[in-house]
């Protein structure tokens, strides 16, 4: 590969930082402190692996 | 119009527990023998820590308690009797919750022994416990020998009249305000009552002075003699306040946990006196020279029912001292385990607040729905039993209930209100 060549990863670490966070919040903050665009996306593993009461968790709100 | 949804009535449901049990308000009001305070407790009956169990899932330090509190009570001679009577199913054995009380660790209560009495004004109920017996050799930790039973004897003779006649001649002793002042001073309620036994030992002297001057150089050194000695002042204290939110429709909040050396066992608001158990756990911790996890009993008494008003392993940041001995870290992880106990709770107690945390109120209230659905499940300290009968405590530590305790109890929740 030619050095003159510019990959999608290079562009990646040349380029301004975009990033979307998904679990750890603290981990945007952090971003967002250092003024970098970052969208957090509020997620956590399942923890409820009983699909039935996954199922009336669903239907509680919980 | 259509009527408030299911979630909608679990949330107000859950704020009136939640208000019910910041707006308890326990006093101890008495020392008396358990057949006086719980007329209802039949003869030849024995109450135990946690839910239900029989003689033969029982653990070594139950069996042991067991045999000593029926040769106490004078129903056999021996302790090897004893146990024959105990197998034999001419012994009743019955939750101490399914009378309004509770016991550390085997949590023994028989007709005649000697039980705090705590009211809670703001409801008008009464809860029990026994009076704690001291440090090593003691029936809370399944000894049962003629030392342990002597003990028993006399704290049943003579030192709870004395108590007794201590706290009535001064109207009793409001709890609510004496524990915030042990938080502030280092008590997490659980496995540390230092302050709280020495507050009390300060309330009561002047009364025991005039109730009971023969006795006093004794009792005085009972008490003062057992830092725990306010544990069970506590648990009384919090059956008291918890049963106050018990029965209210819809609510997810849990009233009861409990373990009898065997199983995990918690009681939800809503679903009536529905135990939902799992196998009890080895709790994680620090261990007294000379013994190994293998020498350890799983997690056992009544004494949890302290976390379950928001102390314990939930004001674990008020009590830096009790994070190292019950080998759960530094500082900082005590107020990590309190800050995770919110997310599982309905709110805090604005009235026991915690100096480490700004002043923050104890996390109280468990909710079954967010325990389930966050994965993170309550912490509590707890004192390691020897397995074997009467030989004591091995060590400190913290340990969690079985998640299935939860999950049933939002099952049985679900089917109750047709959401299966």
């Amino acid at each position: 590969m030619s050095q003159q060549q510019e990959t999608e990863t290079d562009k990646l670490l040349t380029s301004e930082v975009r990033v979307v966070n998904v679990g750890l919040r603290e981990f945007a903050r952090d971003l967002s402190a250092c003024k970098i665009q970052v969208v957090h996306v509020d997620w956590s593993p399942p923890a409820v692996t009983n699909p039935k009461v996954a199922s009336l968790l669903a239907k509680l709100g919980g | 119009m259509a009527g408030p949804s299911l979630s909608e009535k679990i949330a107000i449901a859950n704020a009136e527990a939640h208000r019910r049990l910041l707006s308890g308000d326990p006093v101890l009001v008495d020392v008396q023998l358990a057949r006086e305070a719980i007329p209802t407790l039949p003869d030849r009956t024995i109450l135990h820590a946690g839910p239900p169990i029989q003689w033969d899932r029982m653990c070594g330090p139950m069996r042991g308690a067991v045999a000593g509190a029926i040769v106490f009570e004078g129903w056999a001679r021996n302790l090897a009797d004893a146990e024959k009577l105990a197998a034999s199913g001419d012994i009743r054995f019955e939750p101490n919750h399914h009378y309004n009380g509770v016991g550390p660790m085997t949590g023994m209560t028989t007709r005649n022994m000697a039980v705090l009495v705590v009211e809670n004004r703001a409801f008008g109920n009464r809860a029990f416990c026994t009076v704690n017996e001291g440090m090593g050799n003691v029936m809370r930790f399944g000894g049962n020998d003629q030392e342990v039973v002597d003990r028993l004897k006399w704290m049943a003779t003579v030192a709870a009249p004395a108590l007794g006649a201590a706290v009535r001649h001064r109207k009793g002793i409001p709890l609510k305000s004496l524990i915030a002042r042990g938080l502030s001073m280092g008590d997490e309620m659980h496995m540390r009552n230092a302050a709280c036994s020495s507050l009390l030992v300060r309330e009561l002297a002047a009364d025991l002075a005039e109730t009971a001057p023969k006795e006093l150089p004794r009792i005085l050194r009972f008490i003062s003699g057992n830092e725990m000695f306010f544990l069970n002042v506590v648990m009384a204290m919090a059956k008291s306040i918890t049963m106050a939110a018990h029965g209210i429709e819809h609510s997810t909040v849990v009233t009861t946990m409990a373990r009898n050396g065997t199983d995990f066992g918690i009681r939800v608001s809503s679903t009536g006196d529905n135990w939902f158990t799992g196998p009890a756990q080895m709790a994680r911790g620090l261990l007294f020279a000379g013994f190994t996890e293998a020498d350890g009993n799983v997690d056992i008494g009544d004494s949890c029912i302290t976390e379950t008003v928001g102390l314990g392993g939930f004001a674990m940041a008020a009590a830096p001292a009790v994070v190292g001995f019950v080998g759960a870290g530094s500082l900082a992880d005590a107020i990590n385990y309190t800050k995770n106990m919110t997310e599982i709770t309905v709110g805090p107690n604005p009235e026991w607040t915690l100096p480490t945390l700004s002043m923050m109120g104890v996390p109280t209230g468990i909710d079954i729905l967010k325990v389930v659905s966050s994965g993170i499940l309550p912490v509590i300290n707890t004192a390691i039993a020897n397995k074997l009968p009467g030989r004591g405590q091995i060590g400190a530590g913290v340990v969690s209930p079985p998640m299935i305790c939860f999950e049933q109890a939002l099952m049985k929740f679900g089917e109750m209100n047709g959401a299966l």
